[in-house]
């Protein structure tokens, strides 16, 4: 079978910004995708600054090459990060397949599973605010809130999304699942519902006012393009 | 001063730099990341208003006119207080020294404050300098850039065993506020500089000093928060918050500043205006006339009061560097509300 564009990116689509919690493809991450009739996948990805923390960008190049490797027809891919302050390294580290320590070897302790875990989970709290809010602005109570669970919760892109988040940190996820549960998977009790809902939601606004400002950035670079 | 419909607003610029990122400062050899720096913050620059924008050349060093027609002739600030940054690794004499602040002293007298800065990987000659710019320039504050470059080394962490070492000797020089930069994520690698982790454990352990969080973390606002509401010495710094969001994003603005004025509170929240990423006029007339909007999303924020306004655009940091107020601009009573204790974890 030969591969396609369209397959390469529905590939990229499912590689995310880890903390921003959004997909390279939305965030316009991704400069260019081809592949070739022989099936070489070549895709380069751009960040919004120079300064791009080379850990994130690490996992976002790698977690490129890992997707793209997967469509059907690929036979080999050259995912690379351009204009970035360790884009050499990363490049060649993904290339060679050799992890994020060895590709900073003497610069990097660890690799980045947890890094990845850490904002997962975060994701998974925010998360809650996206699916609970409507139901509060509906008039839910916190007992009510307190007792659900997901498969009560009427279907949306949003749980959908909280449901794989959870997946992703090993969280219940299923539809006997409690909506609203704290870090460590233990269920909220009524009386802890208003504040653990600010709480989400101070997550969600952390993470989507970054995402806007890496958005605002990258559309300032690609409208100008600092000389 | 910044007067509107009545009200008088002392203005107290807490985060304003006067840089130099000029070509001929670019470290040799090092000159992708000189420039890779003042291209970030050139992108920054373009999230306020168009009519404010300056050329790139222009951005890359304004002079002491610029300096001073921007931040007092037209920016309404009474005080500003410079932040010294120096990033030695990629600009040869320094983005931002307190040398290169403090020539500005002379001229502008208590107009304008010059903090310091240092860096716990410098060991014993860096604790010398310290003492020595602290004698020199009567520093108040200091400014700590935890992922700075410095040899091998790619950033420390408030909490490492030498800054301790710093942070009690700037106490025992008189010094009390540090302001820590918490901002975009940039370098380093794992270690992850920019993690407000650190400031937890180090407010507690230096009750004497003041923590001011610049950026207010962001992008880890969310932790910042749920560390600061048990801090009572730890502040929100809001440069970049205001620049980068006020104009490009209100929507968003509106629910950080929400955020920010339910978990911390407006007795301490501190304006910014990160000059010269951008000029501090717009910023202070957009704050002076910002409200949360009147929309059902926002309706359990609280609501900026005249007095929240004055306290976070100067009277809170004039506090802090025990800055002379007029009269007639400070608040008729001290009514400081703070989050409460159900905030805090049972």
């Amino acid at each position: 079978m030969t591969a396609t564009v369209d397959g390469v990116w529905r590939a990229l689509e499912t590689v995310m910004d880890p903390e921003l919690d959004e997909p390279i493809t939305d965030l316009e991450f991704v400069e260019s995708h081809t592949v070739s009739d022989d099936g070489v996948a070549t895709v380069v990805l751009r960040l919004p600054t120079f300064f791009c923390a080379p850990n994130f960008a690490f996992l976002m190049v790698a977690d490129a090459y890992d997707a793209v490797m997967e469509v059907d027809g690929v036979r080999h891919a050259v995912v690379t990060l351009q204009e970035n302050q360790t884009a050499d390294a990363i490049n060649k580290g993904v290339a060679a397949q050799s992890g994020f320590v060895k590709a900073f070897e003497g610069e990097a302790t660890a690799e980045l599973d947890e890094l990845r875990t850490e904002f997962l989970s975060k994701a998974a709290i925010a998360g809650q605010d996206r699916v609970a809010q409507p139901l509060v602005d509906e008039g839910a109570h916190p007992d009510q809130l307190a007792a659900m669970v997901l498969g009560e919760v009427p279907p949306s892109v949003d749980l959908d999304r909280l449901r794989d988040r959870r997946r992703k940190v090993g969280l219940p996820a299923g539809d006997d699942a409690p909506l609203l549960m704290h870090a460590d998977g233990s269920r909220v009790t009524t009386e802890q519902v208003p504040l653990h809902l600010r709480r989400a939601r101070l997550r969600r606004v952390g993470i989507e006012a970054n995402g806007h400002i890496c958005r605002d950035i990258m559309q300032t670079k690609l409208a100008v393009g600092a000389p | 001063m910044y007067e509107k419909d009545g009200e008088k607003y002392f203005v107290v610029d807490s985060h304003s730099h006067f840089w130099d990122a000029s070509r001929e400062n670019w470290r040799e050899g090092r000159e992708e990341f000189a420039k890779g720096w003042i291209d970030c913050f050139y992108g920054y620059h373009q999230l306020g208003p168009p009519e404010t924008h300056w050329d790139y050349e222009k951005y890359l060093k304004v002079t002491p006119e610029d300096f001073k027609r921007d931040m007092y002739e037209e920016g309404h600030v009474d005080v500003a207080i410079f932040q010294s940054t120096y990033l030695k690794e990629w600009y040869t004499e320094g983005f931002n020294t307190v040398d290169q602040n403090a020539a500005l002293l002379e001229e502008l007298g208590d107009k304008v404050i010059v903090n310091g800065r240092f860096d716990p990987r410098d060991g014993a000659e860096g604790l010398k300098q310290l003492e020595a710019d602290a004698k020199k320039y009567n520093l108040k504050g200091c400014k700590l850039y935890t992922a700075e470059w410095n040899g091998d080394s790619r950033g420390y962490k408030l909490t490492d065993p030498a800054c301790y070492d710093f942070l009690q000797a700037a106490q025992d020089l008189g010094i009390k506020n540090i302001h820590a930069h918490k901002g975009p994520t940039i370098w380093p690698l794992n270690k992850d500089a920019f993690s407000a982790d650190d400031v937890d454990q180090c407010a507690t352990d230096h009750q004497g000093l003041n923590f001011i969080i610049e950026h207010a973390a962001i992008p880890r606002i969310d932790d910042f928060c749920f560390m600061a509401v048990q801090e009572p010495n730890v502040y929100a710094g809001l440069s970049v918050v205001v620049g980068g969001l006020m104009h490009a994003r209100p929507k968003f603005f509106a629910k950080v500043m929400g955020e920010l004025l339910f978990w911390v509170g407006e007795d301490r929240m501190t304006f910014g205006g990160d000059y010269n990423i951008w000029t501090p006029k717009w910023q202070v007339e957009g704050l002076v006339d910002w409200q949360m909007p009147d929309d059902p999303a926002f309706s359990d924020y609280p609501r900026m009061t005249t007095a929240s306004r004055k306290k976070i655009l100067g009277l809170n940091a004039a506090r802090l560097y025990d800055i002379p107020v007029p009269a007639e601009l400070q608040l008729p009573t001290d009514d400081p509300a703070q989050p409460g204790e159900q905030l805090v974890d049972a």
